[in-house]
């Protein structure tokens, strides 16, 4: 195991708990069983501590160590967790993740901001800790609260301290796991009173292999912490090092048994036991006489089992119970179980699937190349082979996008974080309300697209959703809502973010478009085409956020973005009762369903997913479509464009024409084209920044038989031919 | 590395870690054979694991057995934190001195 991988997964895990803990935190607050949320975040804070200690970060552990004493605190009911602790802890996992994101950076040492920063955390953390109890332990240097307690009829040791006895396997250091980093681990839960660090299993220099570990250890241990917390910091080399963990006051009989399986001598070892403080010098030899007794007479329990379970010695000891046991090794049970559940998933480098992606565009592209050369061949059997593999490849083009779908709930749950933050802010009291989150979106996508969404909550809380005094003067609950949304439509996918706040006012945008020139005062607009004016770039002023009711700060901005993944937005508003954005997306930014058509001598293509249908243009319709630009689709006007004209194609019209209808966002258009060529897939190629600004064509792909198509912009063209229509009939008027 | 009337000095830098080891084993023991004394300056070992500790355990061990002395000397806060998280500060004998603002 390399070290750099298991630390990287590291990384991924502890933004993963993190998140997890964030999640409960927010949840703790409406949640019915707060204890279960306490526990999970008891849990993540518990588990980073331990991978981290593992690394040895004695920073992330220092201070995950006091946040756990806090949490563990509110686990036992000794502390209530209110507001001014969720926010506390909340800013706790922002220091976590500050920390983790430096050492990601390759930076060692955090810098002193970030340290005086955790300084004060821990202080304000340790407050609560000092409240209830007078207990700190700062994670480096527990006190020390010996009660001695008399021994019990000479039958068990008087030391109050756990006994804990390492033997590490050879393979340990080869595995990527230091011994160290398990003895710094303990230092975190409790106090090393005592330690003997026993050599004697390295071998002469010529035997002596430098990867091997020869290491054991004696550990005189003083912990609060619960025989199953300690058997926990050994989880990742339980399987190759012998682990004795004995409780506090066992039986002498039970060191005498650990004494006797261990490889090393008796006597020697004995030695380490009384070194370290576990036993005194009486004790050992009350053992070793004991020891010598039953070897005389009937052989003890011991001796005979070498490696007994640790369960089965606490029970003879008389330590637990057995029902107790049995109920614990349950529970593991079930915690392996767990596992063996997220075993199932595994984690690929995004890297790697890119390029998987990459190389099924290039098969899709060398598979149509060859469907089209069979194609034109008259070999029956080949055409038939090569259309059982265009078949698979359409299959494993289907998987390799899936592979980067993820779900969107991820990322809307972020969102979560930034209302309750933004809301105490603004002093508003703000729901968030998720819906659609198991919608899925491909990765790249979904990257993207965290910002703008930012933008767009950020907006609706403070200009959207009034003051709970405005919003109860109207009639509204002081609570406002915001509301995500996903879900799929016709290849898309469309992200709402909605809120019931006061709307736009249609008459302000207006004036304030017709002061800075944007539309004239004679254009007749829509309400929807008004509100559209908001993602103008002359839009967003700062004068203007107070001028309005509603948005406008920087949504130019979003929609760039939008545009940029190929997608767009529209707004709904109702004054008073709140807007609607409404974002589509394209499903994938790589390789789609394509439709393709002819026009002249050139190829184009349209995303499938957007054709409705396809029609001829009969003469009569040609005849009429001469001087307007819309035919008549049973019984409905369906303005359309005609590609040779748009992209100014030479030559004359051949004699038959077909009108492709294309759907997108709820309006129709219909596409004027010579050749209806059928279905392919197109691997996105996109253009280069040269051809940035041309409308209408979002992209390029390239065919089987190697020429080039562009592929069609169609909510662009569709914009056109609406608009087109919308001015004859205005000019005509 | 000087060789001087049957005392040599080395001084160890950056890791001492299982990555680094086989390196650090050559410098320990290559001139052991040459030398009835060995002081070995730890004061720029930047980092030290278990397969480093097990190192400076086994020269020690090694030089005892050929009747030959060997001292670690100038510990860097690395190699002090790991000794003491071992006990080991007594194994070794030599003396150590505490950096500043430790």
């Amino acid at each position: 195991m390399n070290l750099d991988n298991a630390l990287q997964t590291f990384f991924v895990e502890s933004h993963e708990l993190l998140q997890a803990m964030e999640d409960a935190l927010l949840d703790i607050e409406h949640s019915d069983d707060p204890v279960e949320s306490v526990n999970a975040i008891f849990r993540a804070a518990h588990t980073i501590k331990g991978s981290a200690g593992l690394f040895g970060l004695d920073g992330i552990v220092a201070f995950t160590h006091v946040m756990e004493s806090v949490l563990d605190k509110v686990r036992g009911n000794d502390l209530a967790i209110d507001d001014g602790m969720v926010a506390l802890l909340l800013s706790c996992g922002d220091h976590i993740k500050v920390l983790l994101n430096s050492l990601v950076d390759g930076q060692e040492q955090s810098d002193p901001a970030v340290f005086a920063e955790g300084a004060v955390l821990i202080e304000r953390l340790s407050k609560y800790l000092g409240a209830s109890e007078n207990q700190i332990e700062p994670a480096t240097l527990p006190q020390q609260h010996e009660t001695r307690v008399e021994a019990m009829g000479g039958g068990f040791v008087e030391t109050d301290n756990w006994h804990i006895s390492l033997h590490f396997g050879r393979s340990v250091l080869r595995n990527g796991m230091d011994p160290l980093s398990f003895l710094r681990y303990l230092g975190t839960m409790g106090r090393i009173v005592g330690i003997s660090t026993l050599l004697d299993a390295i071998p002469p220099a010529a035997e002596m292999d430098h990867e091997s570990c020869y290491l054991s250890f004696e550990i005189n241990f003083q912990s609060d912490a619960d025989k199953a917390a300690i058997e926990g910091a050994f989880e990742f080399v339980r399987d190759d090092c012998v682990i004795h963990i004995l409780p506090p006051r066992s039986r002498i009989a039970d060191f005498l048994e650990l004494i006797q399986n261990l490889p090393e001598e008796d006597m020697r070892l004995g030695d380490m036991l009384v070194r370290c403080g576990t036993l005194t010098q009486k004790e050992l030899e009350e053992a070793l006489a004991l020891q010598s007794a039953g070897a005389s007479g009937n052989a003890p329990e011991s001796g005979e089992e070498p490696k007994r379970p640790i369960g089965e010695i606490v029970v003879e000891a008389g330590m637990v119970q057995a029902p107790v046991v049995e109920a614990a090794l349950e529970k593991q049970k079930h915690i392996k179980e767990a596992k063996g559940q997220e075993n199932r998933v595994i984690r690929v480098d995004a890297e790697k699937l890119d390029n998987l992606i990459n190389l099924v565009g290039e098969l899709v592209i060398a598979g149509a190349s060859a469907s089209l050369l069979s194609h034109r061949s008259v070999d029956v059997p080949l055409q038939e082979a090569t259309s059982n593999i265009s078949r698979l490849v359409e299959e494993i083009r289907d998987s390799a996008l899936q592979l980067r779908m993820v779900q969107i709930g991820e990322t809307f749950r972020r969102f979560n974080r930034v209302v309750r933050d933004v809301s105490r802010e603004l002093g508003k009291d703000i729901e968030l309300l998720i819906s659609g989150a198991e919608t899925e979106l491909d990765k790249t996508v979904v990257e993207k697209i965290g910002d703008p969404l930012m933008h767009l909550v950020r907006n609706a809380m403070d200009h959207g959703i009034e003051s709970a005094e405005l919003r109860q003067s109207r009639g509204k609950p002081a609570k406002g809502t915001l509301r995500l949304n996903a879900y799929h439509e016709s290849g898309s996918i469309v992200i709402e973010v909605g809120d019931d706040g006061g709307g736009l006012n249609r008459e302000r945008i207006l004036k304030k478009a017709i002061d800075k020139g944007l539309v004239s005062p004679t254009q007749n607009l829509s309400d929807q085409e008004i509100y559209m004016l908001i993602f103008e770039a002359g839009f967003s002023t700062a004068e203007q956020v107070s001028n309005l009711s509603g948005r406008g700060v920087g949504m130019d901005v979003v929609r760039r973005n939008i545009e940029a993944l190929r997608g767009t937005c529209e707004l709904d508003s109702q004054e008073g009762q709140g807007s609607t954005v409404r974002i589509r997306l394209p499903l994938t930014l790589a390789i789609i369903d394509g439709f393709q058509i002819g026009v002249g001598s050139a190829s184009y293509v349209v995303p499938l997913d957007m054709v409705k249908e396809c029609l001829e243009l009969s003469s009569e319709e040609r005849q009429k479509a001469k001087d307007h630009h819309y035919i008549n689709l049973r019984g409905e006007v369906l303005p359309f464009v005609r590609l040779r004209e748009r992209f100014s194609e030479k030559g004359q019209a051949g004699p038959r024409e077909n009108v492709v209808v294309v759907q997108y966002g709820g309006q129709k258009a219909g596409l004027v084209v010579d050749e209806l060529m059928g279905e392919l897939q197109a691997v996105i190629k996109p253009l280069g920044c040269l051809f940035g600004n041309l409308k209408g064509v979002s992209g390029s792909t390239i065919l089987g038989n190697g020429e080039v198509a562009l592929i069609l912009d169609v909510p662009s063209l569709i914009q056109q031919a609406v608009n087109a229509d919308t001015q004859m009939a205005l000019s005509q008027a | 590395m000087e060789n001087q009337s049957g005392s040599c000095q080395l001084r160890l830098e950056g890791e001492m870690t299982i990555f680094t080891a086989a390196d650090i084993r050559e410098r320990l023991f290559a001139p052991l054979p040459h030398c009835q004394q060995m002081d070995v300056d730890l004061s720029q070992v930047s980092e030290l694991d278990s397969a480093g500790l097990q190192l400076m355990v086994l020269a020690k061990r090694e030089a005892t057995a050929m009747g030959k002395d060997i001292r670690f000397a100038g510990h860097s806060p690395a190699v002090l934190d790991v000794l003491e998280i071992c006990g080991l500060t007594g194994y070794f004998g030599d003396p150590v001195v505490m950096a500043k603002g430790d």
